[in-house]
């Protein structure tokens, strides 16, 4: 699950990490009472959505009185920020951040993330903040350093110092610039986070070490016990489809393509959309109902493929185990009486009692298209598109 | 024997008594697999399935002789398990569940350093099928009757294209040593390298099939470890050709994050350590049968 910035910065804030003085504002009447609340004679303007890269987006914007604060604010409420990490769709702007500028000496990089090759937790470092690590790995790679943690006893102060004295910090500020790295640290591990990236982290010219921009990301699955995270979720960043998709229990991520998917457990969800690419297809979607594939589960499923307009065919392929095709059979048939179909439908059963499940959904007088294997089923679905 | 369980494997069900627990027991049992009781906190001393419930893994260990077991607890519950599971002995243990938090099994991980290589327990899962050994013992929740008995060992991070797998090779006459989910979470309690490394060694396994899939280092070790050290031959598959970058494709570990980990890189990489590649997921069955052909 991803937060906005000014969260991430409060969540720090929390934790010991200096940040600017700043809020959240809804308007540009609002907008121009913080900048004069915050005070100072400089402000940022800084658009709230999922994503990265929104300098270069214009999502961000410096103002020279709080009256251009409030023009800023009007300018990007409600709009649609298009960034590199965002799709053509982009994200919409429902909350302005106003923060007090920083006087900037230096820009840092700071990241936190799994390693799934040490299966612990990395610190990376650059002298190159401001740059996305991407850029950072290819154009600088020199100028990277991390730290590899040791979870069961947590980061040790030496370890911040390397990682301080490696970024070149002046030795005034050593001390501060570990505290912070601490702290940070501190919010990945006690969190439940799988990344906490601070870019640029700044040395002002007055000697302070603050966080600037900063992006966190949490462990769905830690939301049973991080309730105050899972308050900061905005579901205005999502794509519908995916909300109402998780919101039931089911693994979707919408592509381009037109051909539907509904299939359970996720390999094999990937290996049918591998089959379509290879027969000439693309499809619309990634979708996994679960490994067990319930009748109440493929309803939910076709009712969201249907909300899907660009699909012009819907493949379903399910392996049942110990749910039996026959049962699986009998869950479509009972999700097409309630859920209209104007595509063509090619189904493919696999596994236990695949010649009864067959035979039910023969008989059902549904029209759909019967596949025998992943192949068969994809060149079906590529093949119906063709003829209509 | 076969890796991991065989006939003489001693299972215990961790939350024996649960919906889920209850269920697979009997799906289990009905297998063949010997399972010689459960625990569930707060139940020792009762009966279930006309098995005994114990309160601690230690006690079941001690009047059972158990050496494999199987969780059927919550996520937030599934870590505490694991580690009671490795204190008291058990070799084998098998977590089905999925929805871990990474940070717990970081946790577990750690806690297992404190064993050595000969008392270590062998974690498989979570978030996966478990494992079986066709005609022996089953520690899952997959359907036995798809696996035919005999030489080949596959590993999978997904468990219906494991099943896939079985059933193409069963279609073709061709059975299976023993089936190991290593499941699709981002930190996973066995790799990849981890199974391999125990088939090559396995005088049942002649050849092995590994199901991998977009995201994480587990294919590229493996591919690497194969190169150096294995004689019997490898075949991959590896999942998610379409998958598009950065995003999480349902399982949690299912995500592209870094250079090696689409699966366009992957299959380079494997073929270069000289695993044979499988290249469509239609043809798993079809490509172990040419390798087993010139054998």
């Amino acid at each position: 699950m991803d937060i906005h910035e000014y969260q991430a910065k409060k969540i720090l804030s929390d934790f010991g990490v200096k940040i600017p003085r700043g809020g959240i504002v809804y308007s540009p009447e609002n907008a121009e009472n913080k900048a004069r609340e915050i005070g100072g004679s400089k402000w940022v303007v800084k658009a709230q959505i999922h994503s990265g890269a929104r300098g270069k987006a214009g999502g961000i914007i410096l103002c020279n009185t709080p009256l251009e604060v409030a023009q800023a604010t009007d300018k990007l409420l409600g709009k649609k920020l298009v960034t590199n990490q965002t799709g053509p769709e982009g994200k919409i702007v429902n909350r302005i951040y106003i923060e007090e500028a920083t006087d900037i000496e230096k820009e840092l990089y700071l990241g936190l993330v799994f390693d799934r090759n040490s299966e612990s937790i990395m610190v990376v470092a650059s002298t190159e903040g401001g740059m996305s690590v991407e850029e950072i790995s290819k154009e600088k790679p020199e100028t990277i350093i991390r730290s590899k943690i040791e979870v069961a006893v947590g980061m040790q102060a030496f370890q911040a110092r390397e990682l301080a004295f490696g970024l070149g910090i002046e030795p005034d500020l050593i001390r501060m610039a570990s505290e912070t790295i601490i702290n940070c640290y501190k919010v990945f591990s006690e969190l439940d986070a799988t990344m906490v990236e601070i870019n640029p982290l700044v040395i002002s010219k007055q000697k302070e070490i603050l966080a600037l921009d900063c992006k966190m990301s949490f462990d769905n699955n830690a939301m049973f016990r991080r309730s105050e995270i899972s308050e900061l979720r905005d579901k205005s960043q999502e794509d519908p489809k995916e909300i109402y998709a998780s919101d039931r229990g089911l693994n979707y991520v919408s592509l381009d393509g037109n051909i539907g998917n509904i299939i359970n457990g996720a390999g094999l969800a990937m290996a049918s959309m591998d089959m379509i690419k290879l027969a000439g297809g693309s499809p619309a979607n990634f979708l996994d109902v679960g490994g067990g594939a319930t009748p109440e589960k493929i309803v939910k499923a076709f009712k969201l493929i249907t909300m899907d307009k660009k699909v012009e065919v819907i493949l379903v392929n399910i392996f049942a185990g110990i749910n039996r095709c026959d049962w699986v059979a009998e869950g479509i048939i009972q999700a097409l009486k309630k859920i209209e179909i104007k595509v063509p439908l090619v189904i493919r059963l696999a596994g236990t009692n695949v010649e009864k499940g067959n035979k039910i959904l023969k008989e059902s007088k549904l029209n759909y298209i019967e596949a025998h294997t992943l192949e068969d089923a994809a060149n079906k679905a590529v093949n119906a598109i063709k003829k209509k | 024997m076969a890796v991991l369980i065989d006939k003489n494997s001693k299972i215990l069900i961790q939350g024996f008594t649960g919906k889920m627990g209850t269920f697979h027991a009997e799906e289990m049992i009905k297998y063949g697999s010997n399972i010689v009781g459960g625990v569930t906190p707060g139940k020792g001393g009762q009966k279930h399935l006309n098995r005994p419930v114990f309160n601690t893994v230690k006690d079941a260990v001690k009047s059972t002789g158990a050496d494999a077991s199987i969780l059927f607890v919550p996520p937030a519950f599934a870590a505490d398990s694991a580690m009671e599971a490795a204190d008291a002995g058990i070799k084998t243990c098998v977590a089905i569940v999925d929805g871990i938090p990474s940070h717990d099994m970081i946790r577990i991980k750690r806690y297992m350093k404190r064993y050595t290589k000969n008392t270590k327990m062998t974690l498989v899962g979570p978030n996966c099928a478990g494992i079986i050994s066709p005609g022996k013992s089953m520690l899952g929740i997959m359907p036995g009757h798809i696996y035919k008995e005999g030489r080949v060992g596959i590993i999978s991070r997904s468990g219906t294209l494991g099943y896939e797998a079985a059933q193409q090779l069963k279609n073709l006459n061709i059975g299976v040593s023993t089936s190991v989910g290593i499941g699709g979470d981002p930190i996973n309690g066995s790799s990849f390298r981890d199974i391999i490394e125990k088939f090559e060694t396995d005088g049942e396994t002649d050849v092995i099939l590994m199901i991998g899939e977009i995201g994480g280092p587990q294919e590229v070790a493996a591919g690497e470890f194969v190169k150096e050290n294995m004689k019997k031959p490898v075949i991959a598959y590896i999942a998610g050709l379409t998958a598009p970058k950065g995003r999480v494709m349902g399982h949690a570990g299912a995500i592209v994050s870094a250079y090696g980990e689409s699966a366009i890189e992957k299959v380079e990489i494997l073929k270069e350590c000289g695993i044979i590649i499988s290249k469509n997921p239609s043809v798993m069955g079809d490509t172990v049968k040419l390798v087993l052909d010139k054998m």
